[in-house]
């Protein structure tokens, strides 16, 4: 097999097939864990960590699950995935999981998941499913980070919580822009990501 | 075996939903005592905050938490301090501000700052959306509010989640909870241009008229069984 092509499920979903700025999957979870980086961070790690053991579980399992129970198998693994994510970071990040609260347990019915599961995973060997996975988590989390960043910084003045602009910035008039800090305003980021991807890359533009 | 038949598939259900039960019962056990531990730290910031005490650079919660909690207690509604057989801590207050005043465990956090003793006393209630808890610490003439601290579940942000602000806490700092004549009143969360003249007052929060409302009624409910401990603190240190 072509070592550059068994790598294509990975880097796909990174640009050309990106899920939340190409397949616009994903978009509810977008909105809500960006306003700082750190939980954006953290939601991406949990995100592609589930996103890539599912993926492997279900490429396991594929020969095996009955197909007319199918959806549901699928939502049991991703549904145990979640919990044991959620747990973790009760255990070991207390604060990151307050912040993060109900969006852990969303994953669960995060389109980009069931999505791969079922257009991937079930009719693929084990390892392009990971890759599958693994790729479609980092492609989530890059619009994430890159829409948090933007958010966090013209929105607080702080990237990972640390202060940026310098405090004479501020007592020379310069504000924080409360309206980044609202949810429409992800919207807004992830349009003009969305514009700046076509227009680099003119394939996907509709007619 | 046949995948399509109904034999197979229930059978297969059956023993992955046994596998997964399994699997998550194994990790949540192992990962308690350290969730619990979080769950701990984090009432026991709670209640430092209401004393305006937070953990310096570098110090834990536990640290600050055995430096300024000098004692913590169970009265009832009479001021006298009761041996309930659980800690003031793991006391529901949930369960409690239900009850009649006579049957309630009151908790008291007794903690040593550098402007002397203050007693923090737990209020619990309802919110527009879901609970909303807090501790207020009264200085030692049992009148005086030195500081609050409230938080909530699921309140809006930017309206009713506003009681988690400072802005809105800073508020009953120095507030007077007895009337001139000594009966116990409270403290009013009220709008601009309704302010009592009879009684201390913090401004409610615009558009979030229920989330305050809720505040009011919570400090109204949770703190009238303190009335007999805090009028006895009031007596000693007049």
């Amino acid at each position: 097999m072509n070592w550059k092509k068994s790598f294509i499920p990975f880097v796909n979903p990174l640009s050309k097939d990106n899920p939340v700025i190409v397949q616009i999957l994903g978009i509810c979870s977008a909105l809500a864990v960006t306003a700082k980086m750190e939980p954006a961070v953290v939601m991406t790690i949990s995100v592609t960590a589930v996103l890539a053991f599912a993926n492997v579980i279900i490429s396991l399992m594929r020969k095996t699950i009955p197909s007319s129970i199918r959806i549901i198998v699928q939502l049991v693994v991703v549904a145990a995935l979640v919990v044991i994510v959620d747990q973790v970071l009760k255990a070991y990040t207390y604060d990151v999981s307050k912040a993060l609260s109900v969006f852990i347990g969303l994953i669960i019915t995060n389109c980009i998941i069931m999505g791969r599961l079922e257009a991937f995973a079930l009719n693929n060997r084990p390892w392009p499913a990971f890759l599958d996975g693994v790729g479609n988590g980092l492609g989530y989390g890059l619009i994430l980070i890159i829409t948090s960043f933007f958010r966090e910084l013209f929105g607080s003045g702080t990237l990972f919580g640390c202060q940026v602009f310098p405090d004479w910035w501020y007592e020379a008039g310069y504000m924080n822009n409360g309206l980044m800090i609202l949810p429409p305003m992800a919207l807004i980021v992830v349009a003009c990501i969305i514009w700046a991807h076509r227009s680099v890359n003119k394939d996907l533009q509709e007619k | 075996m046949n995948r399509q038949s109904n034999t197979y598939t229930i059978l297969y259900s059956a023993a992955l939903v046994v596998l997964v039960g399994v699997a998550l019962s194994v990790i949540y056990q192992a990962l308690k005592p350290r969730q619990d531990e979080n769950i701990m730290n984090d009432t026991r910031r709670q209640i430092l905050a209401a004393a305006l005490l937070t953990p310096a650079e570098g110090q834990t919660i536990t640290d600050l938490w055995k430096e300024h909690i000098v004692s913590d207690y169970i009265v009832n509604d009479k001021g006298k301090k009761i041996d309930a057989g659980v800690s003031p801590d793991k006391v529901n207050l949930a369960q409690e501000v239900k009850k009649p005043a006579a049957e309630r465990l009151l908790p008291v956090y007794e903690c040593q700052t550098d402007k002397g003793i203050k007693y923090i006393l737990p209020v619990y209630g309802a919110g527009l959306w879901g609970p909303i808890w807090g501790y207020v610490a009264f200085d030692s003439n049992g009148d005086t509010i030195y500081g609050a601290y409230f938080a909530h579940q699921g309140e809006t942000p930017g309206l009713g989640a506003e009681i988690e602000k400072p802005a809105f806490q800073k508020q009953f700092e120095g507030k007077d909870v007895f009337a001139a004549d000594g009966t116990f009143q409270s403290v009013k969360v009220v709008k601009a241009g309704q302010e009592p003249a009879d009684a201390a007052y913090v401004h409610a929060i615009s558009g979030g008229t229920i989330t305050s409302q809720g505040v009011q009624k919570m400090l109204l409910n949770s703190l009238e069984p303190y009335t007999a401990f805090l009028a006895a603190l009031k007596a000693d240190n007049k």
